[in-house]
This record gives C-alpha cells, structure tokens and sequence, in this order.
C-alpha cells in the first residue's frame, strides 16, 4: 500500500495531491505539464516535496522536511519514458545491474522473451525490445513498487498492443503496486483499474473502471 | 647524429606523463563536481581555470614565478616549512605543464559529463547503486571517450610546452631541458642538425597522438550512438 500526501511549488503551477494505491494498477492521466512526472519523482526519490508525506507499506519514504529516504533504499522500480538502459552495457549486463536474484532475472527474459538478446547492446535492439529489456531491469530488482512514466510512447501499434498485454500478464503473476503515466485516454482504461484525473496540479477525479 | 644525447625526450616524457596524471585527477573531479551545481560565481572561477589557454605563456610563467619565487606566497612557504625550492628545478618544469595543460583537460571533462544523460544515472539509483558505484560503472564509462581525449590533448600539451618552463625552470642541461627548450637552445647556438631532429621527434609525436585519437573517437562514437536498429 502506498500513501501519498504532497504539495511542491513548480514553476506555473502548485502540485497538491493526495491518494493510496493498494496492490492494484492505477493510472496518472492528465495533459503534460500538469505534473505527473514529479509525483513520480518525488515517489522514487529523485524529487523532493515541498511538504506532505509518502508511505509505502510501513517505510516512511519522505515526511516534510525531516525524513527522506535515500532512492537507493527505497525499493522502487522506474521505467523511464527513454528507457534509460546503459548504453554500454549488454542487455544481460543492464539486467543484471541491481538484479536480487540470477534465477528469478533469467525466468523474466524468458517469459517476455528477450532471452535471446543477453549479449547484445542496446544500440543493436528494437523499440519494443529495449521496452521488455528496461521493465525486466525494473523488475528483477524485486521492488514494492513500479513507476512507469509513459513507457509504450515510443512504441508503433503492434508493439504497444503487446507490451500493454505483458504488462497486465505480470501483473497477475506478480500483485505490486504500479503507478503508470500515460496521456492515452484508451491505454488508460485499458491498463488501469484506477485512473486519477490530474489537471494544473490538482487530482480532479478518481474514477475506477471497470 | 650518434652523438645526440637524448635525455631530453626522457625528461620530456617524464614531466608530460606525471603533469598529465596530475591534470587528469584534479581536472576530471573539479569537472564533475562544477559541471552537475549550480553556485555564485562558477561562471567567474570556469574563466580562471580556462585562462591558461589564452594567456601568453610568458604570462603564465610570471605569474608562476610570482607564487614560486623566492618572496612569492607559496615559494615562501615551501621555503619556509620544507626548506624546498621550486624554482629550476624538475618539479618547476612539471608545474608549468600542470598549468598550460589543465584548461585542456577541465574542458574536455567538463563537456563529457554535461552530455551524460542524467536519467541514466538515476536509474542506477533506483535499482540501488550507490554514489561510488554510479560514477564507476555508468557515468565514468560514458564520460571516458570525452576524458581520453582530453587526456590526450592534455599530454600533447605538456610535452610541447616551452614559455613558462622557460620562465619558472629555466634552461639547465639534465635537469630541466625539455625537447622544446632543447629546439631552442640547439638553434640558439647555431646546432641546426640537433634543433631539426629535436622537431621531427616532436613533430611525429604530436601528429600520431592526434590521427590516434582521432581514428579511436570515431570507433567509439558508433559504438556508443543511441542509433535504433530495426529489425
């Protein structure tokens, strides 16, 4: 479960936003600029609230200006919307980077088969593929939590209608809590199971679907 | 030709390697640490470390021997707590090359890690890597073609330099002669056959240092590019 409670002054408009996310997907859904990718920041550690408080389970990640976890310790995965693999690195290489376990990461390539591009350099791979590379990075670091900051943007149709189905896959076998940003009204409803309305900072709706 | 005593590349070779691992460390962490914040007058103090390469270098020398000397801040104090004179002497020849070279090096440095891209490294973070361990296996790595060929430039430089040696270490056969001083010196006396091997040797050396890095950036540049293949 996690708790966020935050305002942070950005340069046109003030962030104040308050929600929880249970082991469920929820959806950030606004227009850019209305702050989605500093929730996320400041979630994961790379931003810090003006004021409030964010909790994930009983960890206490950030709580005004006297606590605030280091990223490092905070258990959270973060899918960036360029992917951010290392260039310089094999995909087994970037994989394996902050992986808990080698079994569980190879299990992963397997199951969103990228197996066969261990040896290969991001450079040398498809949009799609270096999509599946960087959320099995994510994932095999075995966190309490994914962000996923618009993350099939980059992808053509066929790609994006696959990695939306890999996403709902793992999360069945896999119950965390993800938070993903998105400006597709249709990947929304597809993916979400909530979807928070976020407008000049403020959340204006929080809506299930069904 | 036989009879051309050739200590001068060695100490050459000497003083440019021990400037240039000097230059390295402090230009490479001064970079990294000025290039990433923003403070009040990082503009003023960038134009200070890149002052060298515009300055005459018998401004430079002067300036060098102004804190060296004898009545200069930091020669008194050296003179003062380690009974240690700088001025001609060998460590003189390698503080002029320290100083000639290092815009060289912060400049280079400084570009390569501005290009870094900053999400890499915070994906590093998330999955839990420490400080240390983000600048050894993301941001160092990346850096490394812009730091090697700074590193290089930086070298090139010190071999060549010939002002402010002159100034601060002046001209004493086995002891502060460099290639550069020796061209001058072996012209000075009228030895051209000595002054003309002198400059093929430097001249050599500095074209291959170049067409090297050169040829080695290009490699690395299509190795490194983002460039998507589809398949």
């Amino acid at each position: 479960m996690l708790t966020v409670q935050m305002k942070k002054k950005l340069e046109h408009i003030e962030l104040d936003v308050a929600f929880t996310v249970s082991d469920e997907i929820i959806v950030l859904f606004g227009p850019s600029g209305s702050g989605k990718t500093t929730i996320l920041n400041c979630i994961a550690g790379l931003a810090k609230p003006d004021t409030g408080k964010i909790q994930l389970h009983d960890v206490i990640l950030v709580e005004d200006k006297q606590t605030f976890l280091p990223i490092q310790q905070r258990k959270i995965g973060y899918l960036f919307q360029d992917y951010a693999l290392f260039p310089h690195m094999t995909v087994w290489k970037n994989i394996s980077y902050g992986m808990k376990s080698k079994a569980f990461a190879e299990q992963l390539m397997k199951e969103l088969g990228i197996d066969h591009l261990r040896d290969r350099y991001p450079n040398e791979i498809s949009g799609g593929e270096k999509q599946r590379t960087a959320i099995t990075r994510a994932i095999a670091t075995e966190p309490k939590l994914l962000l996923l900051d618009e993350p099939f943007s980059a992808l053509d149709e066929q790609a994006r209608a696959r990695s939306h189905e890999e996403l709902l896959r793992l999360h069945r076998l896999w119950k965390i809590p993800i938070i993903l940003v998105t400006h597709s009204q249709q990947e929304a409803e597809k993916l979400g199971d909530r979807i928070l309305y976020l407008h000049d900072g403020k959340l204006q709706r929080d809506q299930p679907v069904k | 030709m036989s009879d051309i005593n050739l200590s001068p590349l060695w100490l050459s070779f000497q003083t440019a390697g021990v400037a240039t691992i000097i230059v390295f460390l402090t230009g490479v962490f001064l970079a990294r640490i000025i290039a990433r914040n923003q403070f009040f007058g990082k503009g003023v103090l960038e134009a200070v470390f890149m002052l060298p390469l515009v300055l005459p270098p018998t401004v430079v020398g002067f300036g060098l021997l102004y804190l060296f000397g004898k009545n200069g801040i930091l020669g008194r104090l050296l003179l003062d707590m380690f009974d240690f004179q700088v001025v001609f002497t060998w460590h003189a020849v390698i503080i002029a090359a320290v100083v000639v070279s290092f815009p060289l090096m912060y400049q280079s440095a400084s570009a390569a890690f501005q290009h870094d891209d900053p999400n890499l490294e915070h994906a590093a973070y998330t999955m839990g890597a420490s400080k240390w361990k983000v600048f050894w296996t993301v941001s160092f790595p990346l850096a490394w073609p812009g730091l090697l060929a700074g590193l290089v430039l930086s070298f090139a430089r010190a071999l060549g330099e010939f002002g402010a040696t002159l100034m601060l270490a002046g001209f004493i056969p086995g002891v502060t002669d460099t290639v550069p001083l020796a061209i001058y010196f072996a012209v000075e006396s009228g030895n051209m056959e000595m002054a003309t091997f002198w400059v093929i040797i430097i001249v050599a050396l500095g074209f291959t240092a170049i067409y090297w890095l050169n040829w080695w950036s290009k490699r690395n540049m299509m190795r490194y590019s983002q460039k998507q293949h589809h398949q």
